[in-house]
């Protein structure tokens, strides 16, 4: 355990990939295997069930303290982690709190404590033992663990114990120092990462074996998905267009559909299988012939229609656990086909694009139409003749309810993860600006006593004066954020209010967003100038502060473009 | 009878006829210490403690009226006794004592209760009625020695010799605090500043406060790469033209908000050091029970916390100063 609160407390404080890859790599190799299989397991941040609720803890400490509640509340409010204000406030309260918390069953964990047990011994038996606990015993041996663990040790313990443990180290990030530690393919062990994982000596020493070893058959593992990249023209403006097969790039979620004869299996490309939320899907699949594997985009598309519906009906299908007649009824999905990589069971991800989407037709041709029929369509795309020709198959793209165009390499193997070069999407113009949160509102009905309406702001740089620059209204946004986030941030405006008028606050101006918007024109009414149409939140950029967020004179180029492009149309 | 009283320049003691640190230009300002927030420009007459006075007039400007006074002097203003006591924040910080007629009023200004080898340490000045702040009035504040977190630093720094290690503290007190206590620790190669750092620690040198050798970047060669270098600098130089000068620098701040992981990830520094000049909650605690006053009034950050918990807990006339009237 030592090793790894080592671990995690330097990728903390390291900023550098190369750095936290050599970290993470470093130790895996050092740790063992059963230990390292938990590190793995919880730097992805795979979902463990709770032990105990933060709550729970929280009642622990409480009633054997005499702090008041409303002082528990204020701290917790402060700082926004239950866990965390625990470890906080432990080291004040244990003086007051001291004996009474002796008793043979917890001595027994206590020992073992003092012999630095290794993790999974911490993730295997005392977590669990505490969890199972009686009232009683559980917080008396919380209590004691407290008392015997180094203050710098209790925000881990409290954070394992309530299953809220994520040190925000990307899941890419851990498969690079795997495949550094180790001497294997990246895609290896992606793919070695995409079975069915526990925590076992075992399972850390097949996902780190050497190459070589004899694959057996998949079964219902996918294969990791090949990601594109944005679009930088000048990459690529020196080929030949001819080199290049455009496609739609849909609004949809990407899937991976899986045909044995066991069965059909759907993954998303977070590597969750879905075919819970896709029945008809999973029915559609019994038309493909055996060992076959599709990458396509799932998406909400009716038989007579002409066009795919928004993602927002896509969604509406993605929160249930279980898809209802109506439902189906309402958002009906279909599965757009554009690569193969599998076909009779051959892995053909190395074969060039060229082949693979002429082996798809053909596998499309010999499917059933009474089963599969309008529910797997094939994308339709083309080789590209002018480079000039690119921006108009956007704009028809667009027109057709397509986020822009997909441009792959004809020639291209089927890689893994995100690899330049083979794959560029080519979006339609995103407008985005990084704002300053400056005044929060509370919202109206079941988020009435939440802050879920923003004010943004962006910098006016003074230019004639020396004053600072100066932070002005932009834009309102209601949307965008998760409910998680909501809380987070709720919790964060109540500890960063400067004034209050009325129901609104201004709070300190340190957090940036992206907000994307639909338009932007010049606007006499608002102070800044520029008004938005459709203004919403596109993220919570937490890796920014607030002096980096644009200006009013970026929103005032990106104005500037918009006109100039409408007049050349 | 109130001594002091809330208008919208500050608090005003009639009395005297004075404001002490007031928001907004008047004929006679009492100065608790020289940071930005307490000391501005524009009034009349300034008063404050003899070693803060070189800050002072940097910051307000040189030619200000500016009656200085050592530590526990009494004066007389109109109808009141003042005198300054040691805050132990900055070089020069002071708390206010008022007396009127038989009342006694202290002001705290901003305090610690910490050690500090670069000023003088807070002395306790009983009073009837206190006036404390409460930056951190919430008891997940406690804070270390400024000795075990020099060492934290050192070895920060010790541990990458092969980058520059940027280190963000506030220019004035914090910086020449942390080059005392790295002295305090024993350290003895050179710790370079950015200017705004520099012009304050010039007043700790004039002043005799013991601190390790210091130098401005600015003096070194623009070649130099100040790989292995320690440089002191305020946190609006990060991210700042200024900063690009050093190549792919080691990061931290020093700061008593770091105590909290989401506070130091907003902020984007890689490594946070826990050190304040403000008071941790036992010791405001500790403050307002030693003062011995009967009446308190709380302001700054956590005042409506920190006045509930001491009327709750210990029984004292407690409230936010915005209730003063
Ligand atoms: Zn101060």
């Amino acid at each position: 355990m030592d090793a790894f609160a080592a671990l995690i407390e330097e990728l903390d404080q390291s900023t550098g990939t190369k750095r936290k890859i050599d970290l993470i790599a470093g130790h895996l190799q050092q740790a063992d295997a059963h230990d390292a299989a938990w590190t793995v397991l919880l730097l992805m941040g795979e979902r463990r069930k709770r032990l105990i609720t933060g709550r729970r803890l929280r009642e622990i400490l409480q009633q054997a303290s005499a702090m008041p509640d409303w002082l528990f509340d204020d701290c917790q409010s402060h700082v926004g982690d239950s866990a965390e204000t625990l470890s906080l406030l432990w080291p004040q309260l244990k003086s007051d709190i001291g004996g009474g918390i002796h008793n043979p069953g917890v001595t027994i964990w206590i020992n073992q404590l003092g012999h630095s047990p290794p993790m999974h011994w911490w993730m295997e038996q005392l977590l669990p033992a505490v969890a199972a606990m009686e009232a009683e015993e559980q917080s008396s041996t919380v209590l004691a663990i407290w008392e015997s663990l180094p203050n710098d040790r209790l925000f881990l313990f409290n954070k394992l114990l309530t299953g809220g443990f994520r040190i925000g180290v990307a899941r890419g990030l851990v498969v690079k120092a795997i495949a550094t530690g180790f001497n294997l393919e990246e895609a290896l062990v992606l793919e070695r990462l995409m079975a069915p994982a526990d925590a076992s000596e075992h399972w850390f020493r097949a996902l780190t074996a050497a190459a070589s070893e004899e694959r057996g058959n998949r079964g219902p593992v996918p294969y990791p998905f090949f990601l594109a990249s944005p679009l930088k023209p000048e990459t690529i403006e020196d080929t030949a267009p001819s080199e290049w097969w455009v496609e739609h790039k849909w609004d949809g979620i990407r899937g991976q559909l899986i045909q044995r004869e066991s069965g059909a299996y759907l993954w998303s490309r977070g590597e969750e299988l879905i075919n819970e939320q896709f029945p008809e899907l999973i029915e559609m699949a019994s038309a493909i012939p055996a060992d076959t594997v599709l990458d396509g985009e799932v998406i909400c598309w009716a038989e007579s229609e002409q066009q795919p519906r928004p993602f927002s009906d896509l969604q509406r299908r993605l929160g249930r656990k279980n898809v209802g007649r109506k439902l189906r009824l309402e958002c009906p999905v279909s599965f757009v086909a554009y690569d193969l990589l599998e076909r009779n069971g051959q892995d053909l991800r190395s074969a060039p694009l060229q082949q693979r989407l002429e082996q798809l037709s053909a596998v499309q041709q010999r499917m059933d139409v009474n089963t599969a029929g309008w529910r797997c369509r094939l994308s339709s795309g083309q080789q590209l003749e002018h480079w000039d020709q690119l921006n108009r198959l956007r704009q028809e793209a667009v027109e057709q309810g397509a986020e822009g165009v997909m441009l792959k390499h004809l020639q291209s193997p089927y890689l893994s993860g995100r690899k330049r070069g083979h794959w560029w999407k080519h979006k339609r113009d995103p407008m985005t600006l990084d704002a300053v949160l400056i005044y929060a509102q509370a919202g109206r009905g079941r988020r009435a006593n939440l802050f879920t309406d923003y004010t943004f702001a962006l910098w006016e740089k003074q230019t004639e004066s020396t004053s600072n620059p100066q932070l002005v209204t932009f834009a309102k946004a209601y949307s965008g954020l998760n409910d998680a986030e909501i809380l987070e941030l709720d919790r964060w405006i109540r500890s960063h209010t400067r004034e209050r008028f009325g129901p609104t606050r201004s709070v300190e101006p340190e957090l940036v967003f992206e907000i994307g918007f639909e338009g932007i024109q010049a606007s006499k009414r608002h102070k800044c100038g520029l008004a938005v149409r459709f203004p919403r939140i596109l993220r919570w950029r937490s890796d920014r502060t607030a002096d980096s967020a644009n200006t009013i004179e970026d929103a005032r180029t990106l104005c500037d473009q918009v006109v100039k492009r409408t007049s050349s149309l | 009878m109130n001594v002091l009283e809330r208008t919208d320049s500050g608090l005003y003691c009639r009395a005297a006829d004075a404001w002490i640190d007031p928001s907004r230009p008047v004929s006679r300002a009492l100065i608790t210490h020289a940071h930005a927030d307490h000391a501005r420009p524009g009034c009349g007459e300034y008063w404050a403690v003899d070693i803060s006075e070189g800050v002072l007039r940097q910051r307000l400007g040189r030619d200000i009226t500016l009656h200085s006074m050592p530590y526990r002097q009494e004066f007389w203003l109109n109808q009141a006794c003042l005198s300054f006591h040691s805050a132990g924040h900055v070089l020069g910080s002071a708390q206010i004592r008022l007396m009127v007629e038989d009342q006694v009023w202290v002001v705290t200004g901003d305090y610690k209760r910490c050690p500090d080898p670069s000023c003088e340490p807070f002395e306790v000045v009983p009073c009837d009625v206190l006036i404390t702040e409460a930056t951190f009035g919430l008891p997940i504040y406690a804070w270390d020695t400024g000795k075990r977190v020099a060492t934290e630093i050192r070895d920060w720094w010790h541990a990458d010799r092969e980058r520059p290690s940027l280190l963000f503290c506030y220019s004035f007190g914090k910086a020449q605090r942390l080059l005392a206590e790295l002295n305090a620790i024993g350290v003895e190669e050179e710790v370079l500043l950015h200017g705004a750092v520099e012009t304050v620690t010039r007043h700790y040198r004039e002043a005799g406060v013991a601190m390790t050798a210091s130098r401005p970047v600015s003096e070194l060669p623009r070649k130099d790469s100040l790989v292995g270098r320690l440089v002191l600098a305020p946190p609006s130089a990060h991210r700042s033209a200024w900063m690009r000068r050093f190549r792919s620098p080691q990061t931290a701040f020093a700061s008593g908000w770091m105590a909290v992981r989401g506070a130091r990830r907003r902020r984007g520094y890689e490594r946070g050091f826990i050190l304040s000049d403000h008071a941790d909650w036992q010791g405001l605690i500790r403050t307002v029970l030693e003062s011995g006053a009967e009446r308190v009034y709380v302001t700054h950050g956590q005042s409506d916390v920190m006045a509930r918990f001491l009327r709750e807990r210990h029984g004292l006339d407690a409230k936010p100063l915005d209730q003063l009237n």
